[in-house]
């Protein structure tokens, strides 16, 4: 089978409050649901690999095909948890390594 | 080179001083280096003068923008002999067809904008495309309307973005991405605008000449065209002299 290929997206979470992980990728969802559907969602594989709540910073890996796809739902957030937000992209990286060293 | 990211629609408040230069701090912050704000025609030079020392304590370009709403051909030709010379940028926001032809083939119309909201009201088809290609104006999307409205809206928006940016690219007239936000988290980054513009079927290549290259080539542009020193496109006065 042929090997996946994945991205890593540091987020910067612009945000008055502190939201929870859970708030967080809850609002990710349903943008990318609401752009792309839930088949589209489906193929975006992503998940949330860190979330620093102090630095309103959290990184999230999806499919190297869907990055496109998932940088403009994450364009499209303006609230989470009923709060306006904006969710900006410090960053991509094929490797967490490399993309600790160079956003975080 | 370093890119120059520039959104030329930052709605702002100018009477509201404190909430201005937020927002200007804030564009800064996101990586913007050049940003066109719309402005009454009345405005002072004073005014505008006011708002560059705010930009350029943030080490930001701005430019002066009219956005005018003419309801008949003749009001807009009247507005552009009286406004041209005062603006960097006019932005004409189209109401009917008729406004929306003579601003295309006019050359002094920088930026066509159409309504977000009412899509009996977005002109922009061939024959719009073939005379705006022929003239200088540029087709403008502002991205807000993209982030604020929901569902069935958002749908007929992207819709009609999608055959817009089609026709515009058939015809090679130039697209422009702007925010067209006045609220602080609304603003994206260049980038970000960028990936927005993937919704309706820009690449990434072109989606980013238009936050980078078609912004600054307009501004570019009509900047050489008020200086004293502009004569006619390609000559421009270099040295005077007096006749021994």
């Amino acid at each position: 089978m042929k090997r996946v290929k994945r991205r890593y997206l540091a987020l910067q979470v612009d945000s008055d409050g502190v939201p929870s992980q859970k708030e967080l990728m809850d609002a990710i969802w349903n943008a990318v649901a609401k752009l792309y559907g839930e088949v589209g969602a489906s193929q975006t594989s992503l998940s949330l690999i860190e979330y620093y709540a102090e630095k309103k910073v959290a990184v999230i890996r999806t499919a190297h095909a869907t990055v496109n796809l998932v940088r403009a739902s994450l364009a499209s957030i303006t609230a989470v948890a009923g709060k306006e937000t904006a969710v900006h992209v410090l960053g991509v990286s094929g490797t967490i390594k490399a993309l600790r060293k160079k956003f975080l | 080179m370093r890119k120059i990211f520039a959104d030329l629609h930052l709605r702002l408040n100018v009477k509201d001083q404190a909430a201005t230069s937020r927002m200007i701090t804030k564009a800064a912050s996101l990586g913007y280096r050049l940003i066109a704000v719309p402005l009454p025609p009345e405005i002072s030079e004073n005014e505008i003068a006011q708002l560059k020392a705010v930009c350029s304590g943030v080490k930001i370009d701005f430019a002066s923008r009219v956005d005018l709403r003419p309801k008949t051909p003749n009001e807009l030709l009247r507005a552009l002999r009286r406004l041209r010379r005062k603006f960097e940028v006019i932005c004409v926001n189209c109401e009917n067809k008729q406004v929306a032809r003579q601003a295309a083939k006019d050359r002094r119309v920088d930026l066509l904008n159409f309504s977000s909201l009412d899509f009996r009201k977005r002109f922009f088809d061939n024959a719009e495309a073939e005379l705006a290609s022929s003239s200088l104006a540029a087709l403008e999307i502002d991205v807000r309307p993209l982030l604020v409205l929901e569902g069935a809206s958002r749908i007929r928006l992207l819709s009609n973005l999608r055959r817009e940016v089609a026709v515009a690219r058939e015809f090679h007239v130039p697209i422009v991405i702007s925010s067209g936000v006045s609220e602080e988290k609304l603003l994206r980054k260049p980038r970000e605008m960028a990936a927005l513009a993937f919704l309706f079927g820009l690449d990434e290549p072109t989606a980013l000449k238009a936050v980078v290259e078609e912004p600054a080539a307009i501004v570019k542009r009509n900047r050489e065209k008020l200086s004293p020193r502009f004569v006619a496109e390609g000559i421009r006065v270099i040295k005077e002299g007096k006749d021994s």
